[in-house]
């Protein structure tokens, strides 16, 4: 029974990386039916900032990077939808991601050439080994424990700022009908560029607790991917909680892959995802209309 | 000085030339009409002055500076508001939301969400309401309040009466009467001919991209509009 439990507790914590990893990709699908290619690339991006951050302004906690790297994910975010994606968008889905294939390739061997290939780790101290005792043997790590907690404040904070301000209803609007929202005084191609750079804000905070996490190199960025598009569709496109749920969903059954072997982990992630998709193409909480 | 000044005003929908040297001005608090069938350009005709189909710099004067081919939204904010055909509500939001919308960068004004409530009652009650769970009359309210809300010198309609039962579409006509009174300046496209030249001051009727009759409603005889409306 407690292995049961273990593995549905642990599975969730893992989950809620996922998420994170996850939540800004759905913002911007949900918004301008946009697909970056390239997430992945830029969670580890971030990642590789943070160890900058670290190295060049001295500080110990990769948490604390944070400060600095919210802020310069989103002005880049907020450049890279302006410049190079903005001018993509139009009647063919194809164009944006073959744009942000390219940008996937291009920060892959950025990184390769500016880091080497060294797998790399943030260090986060006692902090990351931290665990809490439950009943029964059972205990909560601490740091995947703050990841839970963390996605479920990401996700509520963009679900407020989506039902509950004006700029939540700008996007709404705009996704509904783009023409018509310029009617009413909507600059798409700046409000395209703060839904992107939110989005990169939430990807800085998805990296740096992916490094602290697990290890890291250059090529790393196509497995979160993987994890982001799986608790994307798992969840209905378009749907923040759905989301949350959807990567909740593909750690437990990872969780449970690797209780049963180590090699099956991946695995069961994709065989749970795909039984998700046989039952419920449009996901678990498809928005209406979609 | 006319409020909206157009002069030789000509306009691409894709390839194909919709309007040819349009000349056409609205003086402030004048309410006009633009008759004509199918196809007649007039649709493109108001997208042109909204900045949604674009246009030559200096065929579009609106209180004597030049706005033709300015982006859309930056034409709401200085007055100009469109009621687009087909009402285009966004159709995940709220009936409130809509009207909200509206607002998003308004021109200096008085219009607010109860002003807009006292005009359409019907429209409080379903504030929380989903768009898309209305009927046809009641979205069409819903565009004018959100056209409205953004304080308009230039209200714009598209085609009010599509779609909508003859009693509803005298409603609406009402109301904008009760629009018209407070001084707004109209340009309401119709292919509803009798509705849009009563509440009209002037009219004008395209066919096929030009202007084929313009005039005072009273003035001219039914024959002359059907002449100008059909071409025979």
């Amino acid at each position: 029974m407690n292995v049961v439990l273990d593995t549905i507790i642990q599975g969730i914590l893992l989950g809620a990386l996922y998420g994170l990893f996850a939540a800004g990709l759905s913002l911007v699908f949900g918004i301008m039916r946009l697909i970056n290619v390239a997430h992945g690339d830029f969670i580890v991006l971030a990642a590789f900032l943070a160890l900058l951050i670290q190295q060049v302004l001295h500080i110990t906690s990769p948490f604390a990077a944070l400060a600095v790297l919210i802020p310069l994910m989103f002005i880049m975010g907020y450049i890279l939808q302006r410049v190079i994606l903005n001018p993509t968008l139009g009647k063919s889905i194809l164009r944006p991601v073959l744009v942000t294939f390219g940008l996937s390739v291009i920060i892959q061997n950025g990184l390769l050439e500016g880091f080497s290939a060294d797998s790399q780790k943030l260090q986060a101290g006692q902090f990351a080994v931290q665990s809490i005792p439950l009943s029964h043997g059972l205990a909560v790590g601490l740091f995947p424990l703050t990841t839970l907690i963390v996605c479920v404040a990401v996700i509520a904070l963009l679900q407020w700022v989506m039902y509950h301000t004006k700029l939540g209803r700008a996007f709404r609007a705009t996704s509904d009908d783009q023409v018509t929202a310029s009617l009413m005084g909507v600059n798409w191609r700046n409000l395209f560029s703060i839904a992107t750079g939110i989005t990169m804000a939430t990807v800085a905070i998805a990296g740096v607790f992916m490094g602290i996490r697990t290890g890291f190199g250059p090529s790393a960025g196509p497995d979160q991917l993987i994890f982001s598009f799986e608790a994307v569709i798992i969840g209905g496109l378009g749907s923040l909680w759905g989301t949350l749920i959807g990567g909740i969903l593909l750690g437990v059954a990872q969780s449970i892959g690797a209780r049963i072997s180590t090699d099956s982990m991946l695995l069961a992630g994709h065989l749970a995802f795909l039984v998700v998709l046989m039952v419920r193409p449009n996901g678990l909480f498809p928005r209406r209309g979609d | 000085m006319s409020l909206l000044e157009i002069r030789k005003l000509s306009a691409y929908y894709e390839d194909f030339q919709a309007l040819f040297d349009i000349n056409l001005h609205a003086d402030q608090g004048e309410t006009i009409a633009i008759i004509g069938s199918n196809g007649a350009g007039k649709s493109t005709f108001l997208q042109s002055i909204a900045g949604v189909v674009p246009v030559a710099k200096e065929c579009i004067l609106f209180n004597g500076k030049p706005i033709g081919g300015m982006n859309a939204w930056d034409v709401v904010s200085g007055g100009i508001a469109l009621v687009p055909e087909g009402r285009r509500l966004f159709s995940s939001l709220t009936v409130e939301e809509n009207l909200q919308m509206g607002a998003y960068r308004a021109a200096k004004g008085d219009w607010t969400l109860e002003k807009i409530y006292e005009l359409f009652p019907r429209l409080q009650e379903r504030r929380t309401q989903a768009a898309s769970t209305l009927s046809g009359g009641e979205q069409q309210m819903v565009a004018i309040g959100r056209a409205l809300m953004s304080n308009p010198k230039l209200l714009m309609c598209d085609e009010l009466s599509l779609g909508l039962a003859p009693i509803i579409i005298s409603q609406i006509y009402a109301t904008l009467a009760k629009v018209k009174e407070r001084g707004t300046t109209m340009l309401i496209v119709e292919q509803d001919i009798r509705q849009a030249l009563a509440i009209s001051d002037r009219f004008y009727c395209f066919r096929a991209g030009r202007v084929s009759l313009d005039g005072l409603p009273r003035e001219v005889s039914q024959d002359q509009i059907s002449r100008a409306y059909f071409g025979v």
